[in-house]
């Protein structure tokens, strides 16, 4: 099991890494997301040996790594831009870390072949690694890492220098490859649908801290903060101030987007500021009530008046917790459209409103604190 | 935008201490690899320069005499430079124009015969013409031996000053093709078109748009041209009789045959201030005509009757121009057209191998003390030792410059500055320092290895720099060990670098003439120097014999380009 407890990194003047620690458990796949430049290849490289940390510990198994060197940790990494080397063939590439071990002919002939089938790519062995297409070069690279049976795999973003068509194929096989061989992987990545996808787990990276860990399902129900919500784009991030608490436990808060009533677990005072996450989906509160009309509305003038100068005081209205504007923009996206209000503000629709006209739609809002 | 730029700023610092971490161990610090290289080239290079130096501001040597023979030399080197050089555009530009604007039929193959003299040795150059042209050569041979009815027997010599023009076009037009017609080709074409749509006529547009654009390279162009004629030796001594004298053949005679080493220390300052500042002039505009935004025009075929009479013309004249010397060469090498020596009577005219079979013959009364065949030994012996030893001096400094710190960026112009200087000089240089070894042989591959070792380290450092540290740490994360890496990913991946280095080495060797004349021993001829012999004694064999050493001295030479081009990177540099 790899533990990395309070690491610190600092280039210059700037904390790259503030008390970075976590662990990884066997057969589980961490997923480190954050932006560029949030840290999250130092950290990987830390874990490979390749850079050592300020101040803290990394240990494999118990045992502290400071001072074994990259080439004696058995932890396998591959690299977004490959890293093959190009003056060896597949075989050769693949075999490179077995023959590092001065292992006997035959059973390096049976691993490569091993690895390359495990990743699709029997019979390539005998290519060379500068005709290949990207994918099949990070398949290479992978089948290379998988190759030496590591203790540990890393991916420092394996598949940002695909195109998306070739990375959800790719990403799907590298799961199932994880599955099989059951080896305990970090993933770094800046794409936050490819960490879902992958992760058993998922650590947020931001300005050197992890502010957010946990299964995929976790964290998209409780994003927990305004910048992960946006990061993760899981919907509107609405600035408000809290107005007070209602009968039934719930806050009132008042945002220039109208207001809004949330439950939450958090102790706010009145005129505190918060943020709140309109989820883009209409919310249909009562599935047996007729008609859907009640979510969607397209509103005339006169309406929207009384909208704006709604009593939010009142949270069982049926206007309450809802988006509303002119529609500015809609693009259609697989079974639904998107569409985009005046103010910024977007939602996804079954059918496409006209542009221009005034929509209000209620949606579920909570509260990040 | 802020941040973006510091994260970039990060990235890459990190990418430096990473590649750091797994270079150090190997490599330690830059500064031991420093020690041989720096070394060779003090006593190599600057203790010379200093002597020479020294020995040029005596007050016996700054005499009202000496400077007034100076002023003629230096007068006569400008004159015949400059000539030369406007010679040069005068043929070079038509010809870029037709490389770089249309599409024809044989184009690459004429573009690569033009390029060819360039790589030759300034010997074969220089023979090559010879045998054409020279008073021996094919043209007045035939023209004095032939009893046609329609002709009557006469003579054709061609005045050396103009061979010696004829023989600096031949070598140089290719630099202005090269450099002319790449900037012509990288011209935006919509510039073109604005000012045809604003009413200039085509004549017009050249003057006013293209012409204006295409200065700095024209600049550039004529300065490197001017420098290489200004630095001729080869050519000037060998086509010049004797008689016309440049400042580099005067160093020559001065120090060889005057024995007047103050007189040629004073010329070669002379010679160094000059080419100095003429390569100064040169960076500036070589930097100025290259940054246009690179729009390439793609060349077109030609349409107009004007357009394909121009093609059909240039051609032609180029064709005939740069192929003929390179045949006749070989030709004259394998034909016998005068008497052997000094014979009355018949003559056999027709083929011959003689030539050839007399270098290996070792006679009494030749103007060696060897067979002629003992000097092509010689040359692959000095070329061998050469490659190893600029090999060996270079790759410490090209691993260190792959990877530059502060020092490097210090060191780089200093390891350069020997190809700033002519190759007389260097020569020059070593006569006046190690003058109580120049019985020694060694002295040659130490003097060829100076011109060399540039070479050989622009050859290695962008084969070294181009490995990314990406590659060494992913064999380490493998479980290779700092030496498993340099056996396993450098050495194989630089191992074709490495040969175009000593290829490189090999061919400079082989073909270097200035230094090796200063510096040889009559006993240890290099193939360069027994062709200089050989052409200024008189008589058919030895000229047969000249003929034939340059032959293969030329097949060598190609051998070994082909061989370059073979192992060179893709995106080496040109010049």
């Amino acid at each position: 099991m790899l533990e990395i407890k309070n690491i610190f990194k600092t280039y210059g003047d700037n904390p790259l890494l503030k008390n970075i620690s976590f662990k990884v458990g066997g057969g589980e796949t961490v997923c480190l997301l954050g932006a560029s430049g949030s840290g999250k290849s130092t950290l990987l490289r830390m874990i490979a040996g390749l850079e050592s940390p300020d101040s803290g510990f990394i240990s494999f198994g118990g045992l502290d790594l400071a001072s074994t060197p990259p080439h004696l940790r058995d932890f396998g990494l591959v690299f977004q831009d490959y890293a093959l080397f190009p003056h060896l063939n597949v075989n050769d590439n693949v075999a490179f870390g077995l023959k590092m071990r001065r292992m006997g002919r035959v059973e390096i002939s049976e691993r490569v072949a091993n690895s390359l089938e495990l990743v699709n790519l029997k019979g390539f062995g005998e290519r060379s690694v500068n005709d290949l297409s990207g994918g099949e070069q990070q398949r290479v690279a992978l089948a290379r890492a998988l190759a030496i049976r590591p203790r540990l795999l890393m991916f420092d973003e394996p598949l940002g220098a695909l195109d998306r068509a070739l990375r959800e194929g790719l990403l799907n096989e590298l799961r199932t490859i994880l599955q099989k061989t059951s080896v305990p992987a970090i993933y770094v990545t800046h794409d936050q649908e490819e960490a879902f996808a992958i992760a058993d787990r998922v650590l947020i990276l931001h300005e050197g801290r992890i502010i957010r860990e946990g299964t995929p399902a976790d964290v998209w129900a409780n994003p927990n903060s305004a910048y992960v919500a946006k990061f993760l784009g899981l919907g509107n991030v609405i600035d408000g101030v809290v107005r007070g608490m209602g009968k039934d436990g719930k806050w009132k808060v008042e945002s220039e987007f109208g207001g809004f009533v949330v439950g939450c677990k958090h102790k706010h005072s009145k005129g505190e500021e918060v943020h709140l996450l309109a989820r883009p989906f209409v919310e249909e509160r009562n599935r047996w009530s007729s008609s859907p009309a009640r979510a969607e509305r397209t509103l005339s003038d006169s309406e929207v008046e009384v909208e704006a100068s709604r009593d939010v005081s009142r949270p069982e209205g049926s206007n309450i917790n809802t988006i509303q504007g002119k529609v500015a923009d809609v693009v259609f996206q697989q079974d639904k459209y998107k569409v985009t209000l005046d103010n910024g503000l977007y939602v996804y629709m079954k059918d496409a409103p006209k542009i221009g006209k005034k929509i209000a739609v209620r949606v579920k809002v909570e509260c990040l604190g | 935008m802020y941040m973006g730029k510091q994260v970039d700023m990060e990235t890459s610092r990190h990418e430096n201490k990473a590649s750091l971490y797994t270079c150090v161990r190997v490599y330690l610090s830059t500064l031991p690899l420093w020690f041989l290289p720096l070394a060779f080239l003090a006593l190599a290079f600057f203790f010379p320069l200093s002597k020479i130096l020294a020995l040029t501001f005596l007050p016996s040597t700054l005499t009202p005499e000496n400077l007034r023979n100076t002023q003629s030399v230096v007068l006569f080197t400008f004159y015949q430079a400059v000539l030369s050089t406007l010679l040069t555009l005068f043929l070079g530009i038509p010809s870029a124009i037709l490389f770089s604007r249309f599409d024809f039929r044989g184009k690459s193959l004429l573009r690569a015969l033009t390029a060819v003299p360039f790589l030759l040795p300034t010997v074969v150059v220089a023979a090559s013409f010879n045998s054409l042209l020279g008073p021996r050569g094919l043209l007045n041979t035939i023209l004095q031996s032939s009893n046609s009815l329609f002709l009557p027997p006469s003579s054709f010599i061609l005045p050396p000053f103009i061979a010696i023009l004829l023989a600096h076009l031949f070598y140089n037009t290719t630099i202005v093709i090269r450099i002319v017609g790449a900037a012509l080709s990288n011209l935006n074409p919509k510039l073109d078109q604005t000012a045809r749509s604003l009413g200039a006529d085509s004549l017009r547009v050249w003057l006013n748009v293209t012409l204006p654009l295409l200065r700095p390279s024209i600049l550039a162009a004529s300065l490197l041209v001017f420098l290489f004629d200004f630095t001729s030796f080869g050519v000037i001594l060998l086509l010049g009789n004797s008689l016309l004298s440049t400042l580099e053949t005067e160093i020559y005679f001065q120090a060889v045959r005057q024995f007047n080493l103050p007189l040629a220390a004073l010329l070669s300052i002379i010679q160094l201030l000059c080419t100095l500042i003429v390569s100064i002039l040169y960076s500036k505009y070589a930097i100025r005509s290259t940054q246009y935004q690179p729009r390439s025009t793609p060349p077109l075929a030609p349409r107009t009757f004007k357009q394909k009479l121009f093609i059909v013309t240039l051609c032609s004249l180029l064709t005939v121009y740069f192929a003929l010397p390179l045949a006749s060469l070989p030709f004259r090498s394998l034909t016998r057209l005068e008497a052997d020596r000094g014979q009355r009577g018949e003559v056999q005219y027709g083929f011959t191998t003689d030539y050839y079979e007399e270098l290996f013959i070792n006679r009494r009364g030749s103007v060696f003390y060897v067979p002629p065949f003992q000097a092509i030994l010689n040359s692959l012996t000095y070329a061998s030792a050469t490659v190893i030893l600029s090999i060996l001096l270079g790759f410490p400094a090209a691993f260190a410059l792959a990877h530059p710190t502060r020092l490097e960026k210090i060191l780089d112009p200093l390891i350069m500055l020997p190809l700033g200087s002519s190759a007389v000089m260097l020569g020059l240089g070593f006569i006046v320092t190690y003058g109580k070894w120049l019985a020694s042989p060694w002295l040659v591959p130490f003097a060829h290895t100076l011109i060399a070792l540039p070479f050989v380290i622009r050859t290695l450092q962008p084969a070294i720099a181009s490995i990314p540290p990406r590659l060494r740490q992913a064999a380490s994360t493998l479980g290779a060990s700092p030496l498993d890496i340099w056996k396993n990913i450098d050495l194989p991946i630089l191992r074709r670098a490495t040969l175009a280095a000593a290829t490189f080495a090999f061919t400079i060797s082989l073909g270097e003439f200035g230094a090796t004349l200063l510096v040889s021993r009559p006993e240890y001829p290099t193939i360069p120097v027994a062709i200089e012999r050989f052409l200024s004694q008189p008589g058919g064999l030895n000229y047969g014999q000249a003929m034939a050493m340059a032959t293969i001295l030329m097949a060598l030479t190609t051998a070994s380009i082909l061989l370059i081009e073979k192992f060179r990177l893709p995106n080496a540099s040109e010049f």
